[in-house]
């Protein structure tokens, strides 16, 4: 051993404060992550519904049907990115968050982590934001399929600001859904059980709340996050409700205002993180 | 300041199954404590609530004063642990495993590179220093591990069964790592099955059974005080092969020599009534017989003895 005595430590040690911890875990765990099969697989899995995409405009551009889209960039955007976006934010969400709190159980690598001066929320947050960060990137690379497209079609001067916005809304969307995919793997103790409640959910498992909420009970359908994500593609068009308040058509349909679902998102990503966080805090290495 | 570890009052219940009933051990200055036990007999779980993976039901632990329940960060700040052989990121190299392992605990950017260095060839792994992890062995995913436990110079080393895994070098390695550790005066506390191991290098022994600690002592004391008849057995190793017949009778014949039997042509196990004095007796007159002796060892067999009659006590 590198000991200089028996009494003076041979290493000089400052053990980082919590927050610091969470970055440079953060920073191990993406390299993890941009090594990882499952990110060359999402990268091609991206991919190829860009490609899709473009090969399908491409085909149709003169028919009736994508005449108005090709035509008008509000309805091209709202229609391409803000279409795919919340697909591809679900996907991102569960190959990195869907075992980021299970995998350290059932893959043992906690075993690892947990005998360091770490506090668990500095790894919690560490993951989480790694997981965004990955996630953030595969929705930069949908955009720049459908921006691609778009200044093909329609020009870089048909770029609406709009956009904008929708990219930030979309990323918030996409904190909400790492926010409960984290809290459903730190739920379990097997990833598989946080891939599966993640993706059915978020894909189909809210929309189909929604409905019953709204079609059923009658009420304003506040509580469903696919009510306030519809803000993705609620920021193009004309009329848009910038507000709190949502707007319902007939009494049954409801869209949120843009204030609204922000509002919304950042209450489930504060909720879910909160309760899974505590989860993982009381969570036994058993 | 001594290191120090420390367990009061700890224990543990997973539902109506005690696991640890009231532990109350505490392990000062440099040395290595083995801590031993039949499977399920709550020496994991004892670690696991020394280093906060699992929380009491009652009681605490405290590593340098400092407790692991309350401030578990600087509690753990000046401890190396290795718990169940854990898994480690498989896309990281051990480089990279160790080099995060070192951020995270705040190793110094003078020292981080030596000391990654200086463990990795403890171990015996630099070549494989740039390989990813995800393409190893147990073993060798077992010696990062204790890498990781060491590359901070911890002052409490904290092993649970460390050479899980491992083939026979690489547990000959293991004991020599920890030999190598008791040097600095470090308090290494180690749990482990393997009782060769624990004679090898462990000065005291502590030993749980169903949640309960039977003893805690040093090994020369436990091997003596609780044989059955007070006795204890040395294994004595000799220059060069001899006849061994006349050479068993004539220590047999030796005052306070119970028996003696031959392991091989050049060992001999001797059980003798206990005790430094009659040991160190018993060492001259072997000398004296003049059959080459080169060497007289805490026999295995005896701690074997006290481990199977204490836990067999308790069943």
């Amino acid at each position: 051993m590198a000991a200089e005595s028996p009494t003076t430590p041979a290493v000089r040690l400052r053990v980082p404060e919590p927050l610091p911890q969470a970055f440079k875990l953060m920073g191990y765990q993406l390299r993890e992550y941009l090594r990882s099969r499952r990110f060359i697989a999402l990268i091609a899995i991206i991919a190829t519904i860009g490609a899709l995409i473009t090969a399908v405009v491409a085909y149709y551009h003169d028919s009736v049907a994508l005449h108005s889209l090709l035509t008008d960039n509000q309805a091209f955007y709202g229609s391409f990115w803000a279409g795919g976006a919340g697909v591809v934010i679900v996907l991102a969400a569960v190959f990195f968050g869907g075992d980021a709190i299970a995998g350290e159980f059932q893959n043992k690598t906690g075993y690892f982590l947990m005998g360091l001066p770490l506090r668990r929320a500095s790894v919690y947050i560490g993951k989480f934001l790694a997981a965004f960060v990955a996630s953030v990137a595969m929705l930069l690379l949908y955009l720049a399929i459908i921006l691609g497209n778009g200044v093909y079609y329609l020009g870089t001067n048909a770029l609406p600001w709009e956009l904008g916005a929708s990219l930030v809304l979309a990323i918030v969307y996409l904190s909400a859904v790492l926010g409960a995919t984290f809290l459903f793997s730190s739920l379990f103790k097997t990833s598989a059980y946080g891939f599966v409640l993640t993706a059915i959910l978020f894909l189909f498992g809210f929309t189909i709340l929604q409905e019953l909420i709204e079609g059923l009970v009658r009420i304003q359908p506040w509580m469903v996050i696919s009510y306030a994500s519809s803000a993705v593609g609620g920021v193009f068009g004309t009329g848009v409700n910038w507000g709190l308040n949502g707007t319902s058509a007939g009494g049954i349909f409801w869209t949120a205002g843009i204030a609204e679902a922000v509002l919304i998102m950042l209450g489930y990503l504060v909720v879910t993180a909160a309760v899974g966080l505590w989860r993982f805090e009381h969570e036994e290495f058993t | 300041m001594a290191p120090v570890v420390e367990m009061r009052g700890l224990t543990k219940q997973f539902g109506r199954f005690t696991a640890l009933d009231n532990l109350n051990l505490r392990l000062d200055g440099g040395k290595c404590v083995g801590f031993l036990g039949p499977n399920g007999a709550g020496k994991t779980t004892t670690l696991k609530l020394l280093t906060d993976m699992i929380f009491p039901t009652a009681g605490e632990c405290f590593i340098n004063g400092i407790s692991v329940q309350d401030r578990r960060r600087e509690a753990l700040s000046d401890a190396g642990v290795l718990i169940e052989s854990p898994e480690i990121y498989p896309s990281l190299t051990p480089n990279e495993a160790l080099g995060m392992v070192a951020d995270l605990r705040g190793v110094a950017p003078a020292d981080r590179a030596g000391r990654i260095r200086t463990v990795l060839a403890e171990v015996k792994m630099t070549e494989w220093a740039d390989q990813k992890v995800g393409r190893f062995s147990k073993g060798m995913k077992q010696r990062i591990n204790i890498a990781s436990a060491l590359v901070h110079d911890p002052e409490v080393v904290i092993l649970d069964e460390p050479s899980t895994g491992l083939d026979p070098r690489g547990m000959a390695e293991v004991r020599s790592i920890v030999r190598d550790l008791k040097k600095s005066r470090r308090l290494i506390f180690m749990s482990s099955h393997i009782l060769s191991e624990v004679v090898d290098v462990c000065d005291e022994v502590a030993l749980v059974n169903k949640g309960k600690l039977l003893f805690y002592d040093t090994l020369e004391n436990v091997t003596t005080r609780f044989a059955a008849d007070g006795h204890a057995s040395v294994d004595v190793s000799l220059a060069r092969p001899v006849d061994l017949g006349p050479v068993s009778q004539k220590v047999a014949g030796l005052s306070g020599v119970r028996s003696c039997t031959p392991l091989d042509a050049k060992r001999l196990r001797v059980q003798f009534d206990g005790g430094a004095e009659n040991q160190e007796r018993l060492l001259e007159a072997l000398v004296g017989l003049r059959i080459g002796v080169i060497g007289m060892t805490e026999s295995e067999s005896a701690l074997e003895e006290v481990y199977l009659s204490q836990v067999s006590r308790g069943d």
